[in-house]
């Protein structure tokens, strides 16, 4: 289980990406986040998100309902 | 990951915010919150009726009148609504709590919720003057942290954004 999880799991967009960055900036550089939703848009949103910002996606998978994303703060 | 403010070439977006129903007052908000959120410098210039969108009272309205291309899911089909219909006394109430109710289902964000992260992203948010004078509000009926200006205000940073929206 990851030290930094935030449960985006039944939000909308713009919602998951908004709870991500405001949570990214509390994670110490080098650490990284994991996100879990439920909104199918979020996966190409969060790509596109870490893509922008330099931030890393380290992983983006899919558990049954719910797309797992990890990022690392750069 | 810095904050836009730290970046030397940080991107730029503006928003001419022109609509104040609840339908219209999602695309400025969803882009320009998660723009912030992409370290985008982001200013929303509000004028006409989208001035309301930064009151302090948030009470947006909906109506189905003049929008044909509406169709709200419905017991597992989809309903237009005739603008005849959505002329009858109540019907534009309805649609509107029909319309809240299915964006809070559907766990889409409250325009209350995005504009309170628009705040909080430090989106920059001038209230155009000449509305204000027009529509005889104050800048106090307004929430707190926004400028006022006008065109040129406007078109000072639009110059030098990499995207400009009207919307």
């Amino acid at each position: 289980m990851a030290e930094h999880v935030l449960n985006a799991e039944g939000l909308n967009c713009p919602l998951p990406i908004l709870k991500a960055k405001k949570m990214l900036k509390t994670v110490p550089v080098g650490e990284v986040l994991e996100i879990r939703a439920t909104d199918p848009g979020s996966v190409a949103d969060f790509a596109a998100f870490c893509k922008q910002t330099g931030n890393e996606l380290i992983s983006s998978t899919k558990e049954g309902d719910v797309f797992k994303f990890e990022i690392k703060r750069t | 990951m810095l904050d836009s403010g730290e970046l030397e070439n940080a991107k730029s977006m503006s928003i001419i915010v022109t609509k104040g129903s609840l339908d219209w007052a999602y695309p400025p908000f969803i882009l320009g919150t998660t723009a912030a959120a992409m370290d985008v410098e982001v200013t929303m210039f509000f004028t006409f009726y989208g001035l309301t969108l930064l009151k302090k009272d948030l009470n947006l309205k909906f109506t189905t009148l003049g929008n044909p291309a509406m169709e709200m899911p419905m017991m597992g089909g989809h309903m237009a609504m005739p603008n005849i219909v959505g002329m009858l006394p109540g019907v534009g109430a309805a649609a509107g709590t029909m319309m809240k109710n299915l964006i809070k289902k559907k766990g889409v964000a409250s325009i209350e919720e995005l504009r309170e992260a628009a705040i909080e992203s430090d989106i920059k948010m001038i209230a155009c003057q000449m509305t204000l004078d027009l529509f005889e509000y104050s800048k106090d009926d307004m929430i707190d942290g926004i400028e006022l200006g006008g065109a040129a205000t406007y078109l000072e940073t639009a110059l030098k954004s990499d995207i400009n929206l009207f919307i």
